[in-house]
């Protein structure tokens, strides 16, 4: 188990080293200047001059990507040219936001597609079956941000059940911000659901159909327990992997979901940095959503050796 | 042959919007350049079958020449991803197992970390937005999709009996690849080109739709949807048509793309 967390490891920290040189030569290094793109054409010298000073931007590519990721390892993200306060600060405030989504969408879409997909394919062929499959086959065509403008149109302006949209802030009770969030959730949820479900029926099926499923109803057991007991484990298997690379979905799903809702949280924060041309803000954002997938991905990889024994003596 | 109901169901639904884009360059029922503040925001009626939108502009006139937008933003996303992607998979696949093909599947793992979205913000910071950098961003993301089916595919093939007299025959890995290997993939090509699409046509709508695609005065359904979105309570129906246009054409290309795959395997006939 050492050996294999340990070679995981390694390969957690090359991602992120080569992810981090990308966007690194993305902002900084391709588009020549970013002091003289930030302030626009009509620049005077004199204030683009000062503002390389303030952005570190004096010195080499290497010392200054350096700078960059030796700050990120200690949580400085640089000052941001138009908030004129840390973005690690800025970013945090938003992660408040983004982050609780993504997961309440995650744990929505599991709780739905799980039960769904073992449903659909513990009832093959029959009217259950190709309920769940016609409903995730339309699930998988609706846009994500279109959902969710229906979703207000219904319960916002209609029955008036939720907010149209606007975050009250975690202070304002619990449940009152997480009522916030629930359309936004799940918007999100739908896309992510559906994909769940379908993999979930394919993998139990493929499960079934082996000689120790079959062994098992044979010994006495009822279907259902043969499920849960035998076939359940090595089903999820396929179902992790999806949710690992769904995950960036996820993210930036809830990135333009945030723009539906006006939520504050990082999706917010990059596209207005995008317009100001805060730079600085862009980098930190896009390097922490790309840091997000990878991490993800790398503790779908641990879970599999949890869920599978063998897979930590393979490597 | 019979041909599976939603490969029919699905190419009819795809190539209805396909033609609806193509008949958009010669004849559509209103101009879209022409606003007409007077008769903005109408529902559905017969002179307007979908109505109109904030600037009086025909929504059905709009849904035909964003087709051509949506449509072409992802096929040309398509054509960058099998361009680039296709021969990856394949020089992997000629050198599998040795360091050429390690360096390659890790490059691909590495897009994969950047979603299409994050793509567009990088290449948005630096040159601003376009269509173009909506295929750019789209495009880069389908290469390593494309490069992995490849890899898969040829994988296999090259442990079979005719590569393996190819291979006697003199044949270097680079003539193998394109004589043998690659007519033998064109299958999960196909079926992978039509996902493609299909992602393609969202991921556009919602490049557009957060202002990092195709910008005014280009029609496209993202930009609708965008436009409607304030005025969602007072026209319903300016974001609903769009939308339905966006799930037609995906759930078209879904199934078709369903219906290619048992049509072209015929081993996953017995598996649905």
């Amino acid at each position: 188990m050492l050996r294999y967390l340990g070679s995981r490891l390694l390969s957690l920290c090359l991602s992120l080293a080569v992810a981090s040189l990308v966007i690194f030569a993305a902002i900084e290094v391709v588009p020549g200047d970013p002091a003289s793109f930030m302030l626009g054409l009509n620049a005077e010298p004199d204030t683009v001059a000062a503002l390389r000073q303030e952005l570190g931007l004096e010195g080499g590519y290497v010392e200054r990507y350096l700078a960059w990721t030796g700050g990120m390892l200690h949580g400085d993200f640089g000052t941001s040219y138009t908030y004129r306060v840390p973005v690690s600060e800025l970013i945090i405030a938003r992660l408040w936001v983004s982050l609780p989504l993504t997961i309440f969408a995650l744990i929505i879409s599991t709780a739905i597609a799980i039960p769904a997909g073992v449903w659909a394919a513990s009832r093959r062929g029959r009217p259950a079956d190709i309920l769940v499959m016609g409903t995730t086959q339309l699930g998988m065509a609706v846009p994500n941000f279109w959902f969710a403008m229906i979703l207000v149109l219904i319960f916002a302006i209609n029955l008036g059940w939720f907010a149209a949209g606007g975050f009250p802030g975690w202070e304002a009770g619990f449940f009152t911000a997480l009522k916030s969030l629930v359309l936004p959730a799940l918007s999100l949820a739908l896309f992510q659901a559906s994909i769940l479900a379908r993999v979930m029926r394919s993998s139990l099926l493929e499960t079934l159909d082996q000689d120790y499923v079959r062994t098992a109803r044979a010994k006495g057991l009822s279907r259902r327990l043969a499920i849960r007991n035998h076939a359940m484990r090595n089903a999820m298997i396929p179902v992790m992997t999806i949710v690992g690379l769904q995950f960036s979905n996820l993210i930036a799903g809830a990135i333009i979901i945030e723009n539906v809702f006006f939520l504050p949280g990082l999706g917010r924060l990059v596209f207005q940095a995008i317009t100001q041309r805060d730079l600085i803000v862009v980098e930190s954002v896009v390097m922490i959503l790309v840091f997000a997938v990878i991490l993800v991905n790398f503790l779908v990889d641990l879970s599999y050796a949890v869920i599978d024994p063998r897979l930590r003596r393979r490597r | 042959m019979k041909l599976p109901a939603t490969l029919i169901l699905g190419a009819a639904l795809s190539a209805a919007f396909v033609l609806l884009g193509l008949i958009s360059f010669v004849w559509t029922p209103y101009d879209v350049t022409v606003l007409n503040v007077a008769g903005r925001m109408q529902g559905p009626s017969a002179d307007h079958l979908l109505g109109t939108d904030h600037f009086g502009r025909d929504i059905l006139s709009m849904i035909m020449v964003g087709a051509r937008t949506s449509i072409g933003v992802a096929l040309v996303s398509v054509g960058i991803g099998m361009a680039f992607g296709v021969p990856l998979g394949l020089f992997a696949a000629a050198n599998r197992g040795g360091w050429v093909d390690e360096v390659i599947m890790r490059g691909n793992d590495m897009v994969f970390a950047f979603p299409p979205l994050v793509l567009a913000i990088l290449i948005t910071a630096n040159f601003g937005p376009s269509a173009v950098n909506a295929i750019l961003a789209i495009g880069i993301f389908n290469i390593p999709v494309f490069a992995r089916v490849t890899r898969g595919g040829a994988l296999s093939l090259w442990t079979l009996d005719f590569v393996m007299a190819a291979r006697v025959a003199g044949k270097g890995p680079g003539r193998i690849s394109a004589e043998h290997i690659l007519p033998n993939i064109l299958n999960l090509l196909i079926v992978q080109g039509t996902i493609q699409f299909s992602v393609g046509i969202i991921f556009e709508a919602a490049l557009s739709y957060v202002g990092l695609g195709a910008q005014p005065p280009v029609p496209s359904w993202g930009r609708m949807l965008a436009d409607s979105q304030t005025m969602i309570g007072l026209a319903p129906h300016m974001a609903i048509f769009p939308g339905l246009a966006i799930v037609l054409m995906v759930l078209g290309l879904n199934l078709m793309g369903d219906g290619l795959r048992d049509h072209l395997d015929p081993r996953l006939r017995r598996m649905r």
